[in-house]
C-alpha cells in the first residue's frame, strides 16, 4: 500500500518515554495534519521518522510504501523519498544553497551519472520564483544568517527540488508572519497532488486555513487522541487542548 | 646504470609507496664538508656559492634543534642517515604496472591526465613538460622575464641573483634554513623587470618536472618596480618521496609598487618531514601574498612571512592545513611591520582528522615608532573526530599609538545536528562530512586558481574517507 505508516510507535530519549503507542497512516495524495500542544511529542515523531540518532524506538514500526524505515539510515530514507522540513534547520557554513541542493540531487543519481547543470538551474530558479525568493539566494550559505522566514522558505524550496514521496513538515508555520505564511502555504499547495503524501505538524490551527488538510489528528502525551476531517481543527481551536486531553485515556487509532 | 628489481613496498596509505632507487650522482649519507665539496663539484658552483654552502654547514652544525618550542618529533630525524644530494634525472626506471592500484585510483579520481600520472608515480623521470616549459619561457622571455632553475640563475644572472640571494632569509635564520643553504639544489629563479605584468601564473610544476623535484629547493623571486607576477608550486596529487626530509627556502622580493603572489599546494606522503622557510620583503607600496595549502606529511613546519619594509606595503598569508591520522601541521604566518602605514592580513584554516594535529603559530610585530599600521588575523580550526587536536599560539606585539590589530580565533566541530540535517537530504554521512569541510575552507579555496580549487575539493573528499563511522 502506498502510504507512510506508523504503528503502535513507542519512542524514548534516555529513560523518558516521549511517544507511547502512536498509530497513523498518510496515503500518498493526501495531506494530514497532526496538531498538539507543546510537549506532546510532535517533533519527536518527525525526527524519529527521519531517523535522528538520539531517539530510540522501543516498540512499534514505521513503514513507507510497506518498506521498514527503521532499518534504514537517515540518508537511505531520504533517497527513498522521505523529506523532513525541520522546525530548526541547521546551518551549513560555507556551503551555498545551490551547491547543497545539487549535492542532494546528485546523491539520488546512479554512480557515474552527472546532473545536467543548465536543467538544474532552470528548475531551481523556477521553484525559487514560486516561493518568491531572489536568485541571489542561491549563492548564500545554507541557513547561515537567515531570518526565521528565510529558513522556512528554504526548507520548502528543498522540498520542491527533491520531490519526495512523503514530506513531514515540522512546525513550518512557527515564527512566520502572515505574508511569509501565505507564501510558504502557496509553495506547499502547488506541490500537492497524487504523487506526494504530506504530514503537517503544527501547534496552531492558523496554517490549516491556507493548507487545508484531508485529515486532522490530535496528539496529546505521545498518542493520537482524536482524528477527524478538517473541521476537527476548528473544533479544537474553539474548545482547546483540554477538551482533546479528556479523550487521552482512550487512544483513538486511525485506520 | 644498474637496475634493481626488489618488491614494491605498498603496505601503506595512499600516497605512500616506495621503490628501490638507483642514482648516478649520489653524495652518500650524512653531512660533512666533504659532502658540500662533492655537491659544489658536481654542480660546478662558483666559488662564492661554495663558500656560502660551507657557512651554511657551519651554522647548521652549531644551531640546536628548536625543540624548546617545536615538536619533539624533530629529534626523530637522523641527519647522518640522510642523502643530501642525488643528481636529477637519474631516478630508477620502473613500469606503470608496478605502480600500486590504489595510487592509480587516486590519480584517476583526482582527474590527473595520464601522462602526468606516470610522472607523479615516478614511472617517468619527466613527462612532456619540456615543451610546455620552453613555451612559457619564450612567451615571458619576450617581456624580459627570467624564469629558470636556481642553478642556472646563479650562474647566468649573478648580477641580480647575488644581490638578493640569502638577504631575505639569512643563512642563520634557523637550523633548517642553514641546512638548505649548505645543500640546496633545484628550485626556481624568477626576475620580472620594472612595469612588466606577467599575465598567466608561472608554474613551478612544469619547470621542476623538467628538472626533477628537489629535496632542498631554493627559490628566489624578484619583482622589480611596478611589476606583477604570480607563481604556483606543487600539485594536489600525492607525491611519492624516497627521502624523508624536505627543507626548502623561498625568498621573495617585491620592489616599489610591485605585486607578488606565491601559491603552494602540497600533498606529501606521510613519512615526510617538511620544514620550510618562506619569507618576502615588501618595499614601498608593494604587495606580497602567500597562499599556502598543506596536506599530508608527518610533520610540516612552515610560517610564510612578509617583512613590510616600505611605507604602505601590504602583506597577506592565506593558509589551509589538513592534518590526517598521525600527521602534524605546524603552520602559521609572520608579519614584521617595519614602516608606517603598512597593513597585513592573516587568514588560517586548519582541519584535523582522526589523530591529526594542527598547530597555528602567528607572529605579528609592530614596533613603537610606527604609525597607522594595521593587522588582521583570523584563525579557524575544525576538529573532525574526538581524537583530533588543534593548538593556537599567536604572538602579537603591537606597540605605539595609532596602530590597530585585530585577532579572531575559533575552534569548531561539525555538529551531529548538521550532519543529520545533511543526511536527511540524501547525503551519506561521509559525503555530509566532506561537504561540511569544503564549506569550512570555501572562502579561502575560492582565492585559489580554478584548477587548483577543483582539485583541492576532490582531494578533501578523498582525505575525508574513512574519517566517519
Amino acid at each position: 500500500m502506498n502510504e507512510l505508516r506508523v504503528e503502535n510507535l513507542h519512542v524514548a530519549i534516555g529513560d523518558q518515554q516521549i511517544v507511547r503507542g502512536l498509530s497513523l497512516a498518510v496515503p500518498r495524495g493526501e495531506v494530514h495534519a497532526v496538531m498538539g500542544p507543546n510537549g506532546s511529542g510532535k517533533s519527536t515523531l518527525a525526527k524519529v521518522m527521519a531517523g535522528h540518532p538520539d531517539y530510540h524506538v522501543t516498540k512499534g514500526k514505521i513503514t513507507m510504501d510497506s518498506e521498514d524505515l527503521l532499518a534504514l539510515e537517515p540518508d537511505d530514507r531520504a533517497r527513498k523519498g522521505l523529506f523532513l522540513a525541520f522546525q530548526y534547520p541547521s546551518e551549513v557554513p560555507g556551503v551555498t544553497i545551490a551547491n547543497f541542493l545539487r549535492a542532494a540531487l546528485q546523491s539520488r543519481l546512479p554512480e557515474g551519472e552527472e546532473m545536467e547543470a543548465t536543467e538544474y538551474y532552470a528548475k531551481l530558479y523556477e521553484k525559487m520564483e514560486l516561493l518568491g525568493m531572489d536568485r541571489s539566494f542561491t549563492s548564500r550559505a545554507v541557513n547561515e544568517g537567515f531570518s526565521g522566514g528565510e529558513k522556512k522558505r528554504t526548507e520548502i524550496l528543498q522540498l520542491a527540488m527533491l520531490e519526495p514521496k512523503y514530506a513531514v513538515l515540522d512546525e513550518t508555520d512557527s515564527g512566520l508572519d502572515i505574508d511569509a505564511l501565505k507564501t510558504v502555504a502557496h509553495g506547499v499547495n502547488s506541490l500537492r497532488g497524487s504523487k506526494i503524501g504530506i504530514l503537517l505538524i503544527t501547534h496552531y490551527q492558523r496554517i490549516l486555513n491556507y493548507i487545508v488538510p484531508d485529515h486532522v489528528h490530535v496528539m496529546v502525551q505521545g498518542r493520537i487522541v482524536r482524528s477527524g476531517g478538517k473541521e476537527l481543527a476548528l473544533e479544537l481551536e474553539e474548545r482547546g487542548y483540554d477538551w482533546a486531553r479528556a479523550g487521552a485515556d482512550e487512544p483513538v487509532l486511525t485506520r | 646504470m644498474k637496475t634493481e628489481t626488489k618488491a614494491v613496498d605498498i603496505d601503506r596509505d595512499k600516497g605512500d609507496f616506495a621503490y628501490p632507487e638507483v642514482h648516478v650522482r649520489d653524495a652518500g649519507r650524512g653531512l660533512s664538508e666533504k659532502t658540500i665539496h662533492y655537491i659544489s663539484d658536481v654542480k660546478e658552483d662558483p666559488d662564492w656559492v661554495r663558500e656560502f654552502r660551507l657557512r651554511g654547514l657551519k651554522t647548521f652544525l652549531e644551531k640546536p634543534l628548536p625543540t624548546h618550542w617545536a615538536s619533539k618529533d624533530l629529534e626523530a630525524i637522523d641527519f647522518d642517515k640522510i642523502r643530501y644530494y642525488l643528481s636529477p634525472g637519474t631516478g630508477a626506471k620502473r613500469s606503470w604496472e608496478e605502480v600500486p592500484d590504489d595510487i592509480k585510483r587516486t590519480f584517476e579520481r583526482l582527474g590527473i591526465p595520464e601522462q602526468e600520472r606516470k610522472f607523479l608515480a615516478g614511472v617517468e623521470a619527466q613527462f612532456d613538460s619540456e615543451a610546455v616549459y620552453s613555451n612559457i619561457k619564450k612567451a615571458v622571455g619576450e617581456q624580459g622575464v627570467i624564469f629558470v632553475g636556481s642553478t642556472e640563475g646563479l650562474k647566468n644572472h649573478p648580477e641580480i641573483f647575488r644581490k638578493w640571494f640569502g638577504k631575505v632569509i639569512p643563512i642563520g635564520d634557523n637550523k633548517f634554513s642553514a641546512l638548505n643553504s649548505a645543500v640546496f639544489s633545484g628550485g626556481s629563479f624568477i626576475y620580472v623587470p620594472p612595469g612588466v605584468k606577467v599575465k598567466h601564473p608561472l608554474q613551478a610544476y612544469f619547470r621542476i618536472n623538467a628538472e626533477s623535484f628537489g629535496q632542498f629547493e631554493r627559490t628566489l623571486i624578484i619583482a622589480d618596480e611596478g611589476s606583477e607576477v604570480t607563481y604556483m608550486e606543487g600539485c594536489t596529487a600525492p607525491k611519492f618521496e624516497t627521502v624523508a626530509l624536505h627543507s626548502a627556502v623561498v625568498e621573495l622580493v617585491a620592489l616599489k609598487g610591485a605585486k607578488l603572489q606565491y601559491i603552494t599546494v602540497q600533498n606529501w606522503s606521510s613519512n615526510v618531514f617538511n620544514l620550510v622557510t618562506k619569507r618576502g620583503l615588501a618595499h614601498e607600496d608593494a604587495e606580497i601574498k602567500w597562499i599556502d595549502c598543506n596536506i599530508g606529511s608527518r610533520l610540516t613546519m612552515k610560517y610564510p612571512g612578509v617583512v613590510l619594509k616600505g611605507r604602505k606595503s601590504r602583506g597577506e598569508v592565506l593558509s589551509i592545513a589538513l592534518a590526517n591520522n598521525g600527521q602534524h601541521q605546524d603552520t602559521g604566518a609572520k608579519m614584521i611591520h617595519a614602516a608606517d602605514e603598512t597593513t597585513s592580513n592573516i587568514i588560517s584554516k586548519s582541519i584535523s582528522i582522526g589523530t591529526g594535529r594542527a598547530t597555528y603559530r602567528g607572529l605579528v610585530h609592530v614596533p613603537k615608532h610606527l604609525k597607522h599600521c594595521k593587522n588582521n588575523t583570523e584563525c579557524d580550526a575544525l576538529l573532525i573526530n574526538a581524537t583530533s587536536r588543534t593548538d593556537t599560539y599567536p604572538a602579537i606585539t603591537v606597540r605605539g599609538t595609532g596602530n590597530s590589530v585585530q585577532h579572531e580565533a575559533s575552534v569548531s566541530q561539525v555538529s551531529a545536528e548538521q550532519i543529520f540535517y545533511m543526511q536527511q537530504r540524501g547525503l551519506t554521512e561521509a559525503q555530509a562530512m566532506s561537504l561540511s569541510v569544503n564549506g569550512f575552507v570555501n572562502d579561502l579555496v575560492r582565492q585559489f586558481p580554478m584548477e587548483y580549487s577543483v582539485e583541492l575539493k576532490r582531494l578533501i573528499e578523498l582525505e575525508m574517507e574513512g574519517s566517519v563511522g
